[in-house]
C-alpha cells in the first residue's frame, strides 16, 4: 500500500504523466519508500496482465460495412455545395490560367494594361503636382536653366526646350518619381492650362508616335524617343495636346 | 481543415479520419454495456452522430473525439436500458480489506487468469472501469482521457488510483476464492 500523499502521483509517474521536476522528486521518494516502489511494480505486473490478456473487444466482421452502408444519402446531398465551390474555385483557376497564357502571347495587350496602369499614375502625379507649391522646384522660362537644374539630381540629362512661340510656354522643372524610379517632370502652359512632361529612360524605349490615352478627365499622350519615355499629361484637349507632343518629339 | 483535402469530400474525410478508429469504438462500447449485439448497435448509432457532428469537428484527435461520442451514446443506452449498472458503487468497506504483505500481493496478481481479468473489470463501476479500459487497453493519455469522460485531468488521475487499487483487491478476493475451493 503506498503512502497515502504520494498515492495520485505514483500513478501520475507510473503513467509517465508527471513534469520532470516531479518526476525526480518521486523518484527520490521511492528511493526511500518500500512500500510505493512495491506499489509501482504491483501497478507494473498488473498492467502486463491486462495487455496480455486478450481483453480487447476488436469490431466484429461485418460492422464496418454496416456502418458504411448506414450513412445517411441525405447527408451526401448536404456536401453539395462544398462540391460547387470546388468547381468554382476550379472554373477560378481556369480562368486565371487563360489569363495568364493571353498575358504572355500577346505583348501587345500587356503593353496596354501598363500603360493603363502608367496612365493612371502619370495623372495621379500631374494632380498632386497641382496642389499648391508643388508644381516646380526650379521655375524659369529659360531651358538654359532648367536643364543643367537636373544635373547631379537624376543619372540622364532630359532635353529641355521653351515651345513660347508656339503657345506653349516652358515655366520650369521638378524632380519627381514615375514607374519606379525618378523622373524629370517639365512644365509647361498653356494660357490657364498646365502641362506636365514626364521623362524618363529606359532601355527598352524605341522610336515611337503618340498614343494619347485619357484618364479621369486629363489627356495623356506617350511617346518613346532616344533610349527615353516621354508622357505628357494635361487637362487640355487631345487636339492640343497633340499638337504639343508633334512639337517636342521634333 | 475541410480545406486541407481538396476534392477529397465530406464523406470521404470522414471515411479516412474517423472510420479507422472503429476497434477503439467497439471496444469502448462493448466494456461499456457488457454485451456483444448492444456495442454493435451502439457504435453504428455512434458513427451516424459522428457524421452528423463532423463539420463541427475542428481538428484534434479524432480518436478522443470519436470515443466521447461513444461514450455519450453507451450511457443513454444504459440509463435507458439497465439504470442500475450505473447506480453501481464501490463498497468502501471492502476497500480496507488487506491480505498478506506486499510481496504476496504482487504475487497474487501475477497468477491472475485472462478471465479474472476479464470478470474484475467487470464487476468495476462503469465511470472506473471505463477509465481502466481508455488507459490500460486504448493507451490514451489523461489529457485525451479528461476529454472522452469530461472531467478535469485531476479527477482521471485520481479515478485511476483508487481504479487500480480497487481491480487489485477484487483480483485478490477472486484468487482467495480459487485458493479456497482447493486450486
Amino acid at each position: 500500500m503506498a503512502t497515502d500523499s504520494y498515492a495520485p502521483l505514483l500513478h501520475a509517474y507510473f503513467d509517465n504523466e508527471l513534469d520532470l521536476v516531479r518526476s525526480l522528486e518521486l523518484e527520490e521518494h521511492l528511493k526511500t519508500c518500500p512500500d510505493c516502489a512495491q506499489e509501482i511494480w504491483t501497478q507494473q505486473t498488473l498492467r502486463q496482465g491486462l495487455r496480455s490478456a486478450n481483453l480487447y473487444h476488436r469490431a466484429p466482421a461485418g460492422l464496418e460495412a454496416r456502418i458504411r452502408a448506414g450513412l445517411p444519402r441525405e447527408n451526401k446531398v448536404a456536401e453539395m455545395p462544398r462540391r460547387n465551390l470546388w468547381n468554382w474555385v476550379a472554373v477560378a483557376a481556369a480562368i486565371l490560367v487563360a489569363l495568364a497564357l493571353t498575358w504572355r502571347m500577346m505583348p501587345s495587350f500587356l503593353g496596354r494594361t501598363g500603360t493603363d496602369l502608367l496612365a493612371q499614375e502619370v495623372v495621379a502625379s500631374h494632380i498632386r503636382s497641382l496642389q499648391p507649391g508643388h508644381l516646380l522646384d526650379v521655375e524659369s522660362t529659360d531651358q538654359h536653366t532648367v536643364k543643367p537644374w537636373f544635373n547631379g539630381k537624376i543619372d540622364f540629362s532630359p532635353p529641355v526646350k521653351d515651345f513660347a512661340e508656339d503657345g506653349f510656354p516652358l515655366i520650369g522643372g521638378r524632380l519627381d518619381y514615375v514607374d519606379h524610379r525618378p523622373a524629370a517632370a517639365l512644365v509647361y502652359q498653356r494660357n490657364k492650362h498646365f502641362i506636365n512632361v514626364y521623362v524618363w529612360p529606359e532601355s527598352e524605349a524605341k522610336e515611337s508616335r503618340a498614343r494619347l490615352e485619357s484618364s479621369e478627365g486629363y489627356n495623356i499622350a506617350f511617346w518613346e524617343r532616344s533610349g527615353m519615355y516621354f508622357c505628357a499629361v494635361s487637362d487640355l484637349n487631345t487636339g492640343e495636346l497633340q499638337q504639343f507632343a508633334q512639337l517636342l518629339q521634333q | 481543415m475541410a480545406d486541407d483535402m481538396p476534392g477529397v469530400g465530406n464523406a470521404g474525410r470522414f471515411e479516412q479520419i474517423v472510420l479507422p478508429h472503429l476497434d477503439a469504438a467497439y471496444n469502448l462500447a462493448r466494456w461499456l454495456v457488457r454485451n456483444q449485439q448492444d456495442a454493435q448497435d451502439i457504435v453504428q448509432e455512434s458513427y451516424l452522430r459522428a457524421f452528423k457532428f463532423f463539420s463541427g469537428f475542428q481538428g484534434g484527435d479524432p480518436r478522443a473525439w470519436l470515443l466521447k461520442i461513444v461514450r455519450n451514446t453507451s450511457y443513454s443506452f444504459l440509463e435507458k436500458n439497465r439504470p442500475a449498472s450505473l447506480a453501481e458503487e464501490f463498497d468502501e468497506k471492502i476497500h480496507a480489506t488487506q491480505t498478506g504483505g506486499p510481496d504476496a500481493e504482487a504475487e497474487m496478481v501475477r497468477g491472475v487468469e485472462s478471465r479474472m481479468l476479464q470478470e474484475a473489470l467487470d464487476a468495476m463501476p462503469v465511470n472506473f472501469r471505463e477509465i481502466l479500459i481508455l488507459r490500460e487497453l486504448e493507451g490514451l493519455s489523461y489529457k485525451e482521457i479528461a476529454e472522452v469522460v469530461n472531467v478535469p485531468m485531476g479527477t482521471v488521475m485520481s479515478s485511476l488510483a483508487r481504479g487500480r487499487e480497487r481491480l487489485r483487491e477484487i483480483l485478490l478476493r477472486a484468487r482467495e476464492k480459487e485458493g479456497l475451493r482447493g486450486h
